[in-house]
């Protein structure tokens, strides 16, 4: 299990292309919010959290449709499946290396873009906060979509309806805790149910993934 | 004889096949009983006037579109552990149904909230979680569509329906918790103290019963309609087969 998420890491990172193209997404989404809503600071300030949620969520989007797709064109998962890991622990591992490759660089990037949006003071530990408790099950649910749709050519459209509406739960408590630290209130109860969402995103959904694949390499 | 034995497919096709113009027939008449009872034969209520009788669209059409996502639910289950052909085609059958179901609850909440919320939508809870479901719907139909092998695609879309209903349920309260609904509670309750007064109250049930017996011949229908296009594409495979040999 570790070495196959040593080897995806360092796919990731030589292959070029997905490592980076997901932070320059981030950032020029961020860009463009004030060019769209205008640039006074009140406005940026209070929809910063909304925005920056939104944006890092799609920025994890770009790159699922690589977690799979590509070991399935050069024939290796076949024989990740005939391998004697278990599947949903490749499943996990895949999971685990699309967050290192995605969700950790945006958690760590989003206090900079924060400041180009004129965050709130008081938000930004939330924000990472949020960002690291909520990457995780977003790529999980990502590596569950990667799965259902691994054997459609072109898939990756098809791949964005089934995972955006998975994202909401997700979305929505990160986004709260980050507005209510943002407004200095008191952010337990978000926190705990993004933790718990995560949490058991990363309990049960391997096992879908492994469904999923299974069904797809038959 | 079990129940399980309407999943094979002859023996669904035969049985529903004199049931069915029934079914339709009852429908219509709850229909059009349940809703010419409603428009035209109930009194005006008293704040809303004569807005208050799309409830015979909204209330049924909204309770369907949540059913149908359970009866999809229950027969992907029944696919995945008895591997019944039946089962799966019903589940896809149900997808566009509910779907529209979403819609015309959508639809008609939007006519009614104009006058009466002065706005065709608000980030309602309860507005927020059916435009959520139908993005699930859209998902569900999308990936029925999107894949050729027919055993493969049951499979998928019934992993994904099992899947998707957990997330349905959370982002419900993930919305109660998000925004302070706008939307009256429930109108129907097995709590008589909740319900609405009788004289709207029989003829919603009425509406009701006609919304259910709707679906369920939808249903059927569209499910014999995929049935027999199974048929007609393994005669075709059996017929390429043939002219091979030949």
């Amino acid at each position: 299990m570790i070495a196959l998420l040593r080897r995806d890491l360092r796919l990731a990172v030589r292959a070029g292309g997905g490592f980076g193209l997901g932070l320059a997404f981030f950032l020029i989404v961020i860009v463009l919010v004030p060019f769209g809503v205008g640039p006074e600071g009140a406005v940026l300030a209070r929809i910063a959290p909304g925005m920056l949620w939104v944006a890092a969520l799609l920025a994890a989007l770009l790159s699922l449709d690589r977690i799979f797709a590509l070991d399935q064109e050069d024939g290796s998962l076949p024989l990740l499946a005939t391998s004697p890991l278990p599947l949903e622990a490749v499943a996990l591992a895949k999971g685990v290396a699309h967050w290192l490759t995605t969700g950790l660089p945006l958690t760590l990037a989003a206090p900079g873009l924060g400041v180009l949006l004129n965050l709130a003071p008081g938000a930004y530990g939330w924000l990472v906060l949020s960002l690291a408790l909520g990457t995780p099950a977003l790529s999980m649910i990502g590596t569950f979509g990667a799965a259902l749709t691994v054997g459609i050519r072109r898939g990756g459209l098809l791949m964005s309806l089934l995972v955006l509406p998975l994202y909401v739960p997700v979305l929505i408590f990160s986004a709260e805790v980050v507005r209510r630290g943002a407004e200095g209130m008191a952010v337990a109860t978000p926190l705990a149910m993004l933790g718990g969402v995560t949490a058991g995103c990363l309990a049960a959904l391997p096992f879908a993934t492994a469904a999923a694949l299974r069904i797809n390499l038959r | 004889m079990s129940f399980w034995e309407y999943a094979n497919p002859k023996k669904f096709m035969v049985t529903t096949a004199p049931v069915l113009p029934w079914l339709f027939a009852a429908a219509g008449v709850a229909l059009v009983t349940g809703l010419v009872w409603g428009f035209f034969f109930t009194p005006e209520e008293a704040r809303q006037g004569s807005t208050v009788k799309i409830i015979y669209l909204h209330v049924p059409s909204a309770m369907m579109a949540i059913n149908a996502w359970v009866m999809m639910l229950v027969a992907s289950l029944i696919w995945l552990v008895r591997r019944h052909h039946v089962s799966a085609l019903a589940a896809r059958a149900a997808g566009p149904v509910g779907m529209v179901m979403t819609l015309i609850a959508l639809a008609t909440g939007a006519i009614w909230g104009q006058p009466m919320w002065g706005t065709w939508w608000v980030w309602d809870p309860r507005l927020t979680s059916f435009l959520i479901l139908f993005l699930f719907y859209l998902g569900y139909i999308a990936l029925w569509e999107a894949i050729d092998d027919p055993d493969t695609a049951a499979d998928l879309t019934a992993v994904l329906c099992i899947v998707g209903s957990v997330f349905a349920v959370l982002s419900r309260y993930a919305v109660n918790f998000w925004n302070q609904g706008l939307h009256q509670g429930a109108s129907l309750s097995m709590d008589k103290q909740e319900n609405v007064a009788n004289v709207f109250y029989i003829p919603l049930l009425v509406s009701i019963a006609g919304f259910v017996l709707l679906f369920l011949s939808l249903v059927i229908l569209r499910t014999r309609t995929e049935i027999r296009v199974r048929r007609i594409r393994a005669l075709e495979a059996r017929a390429q087969q043939g002219e091979g040999r030949a």
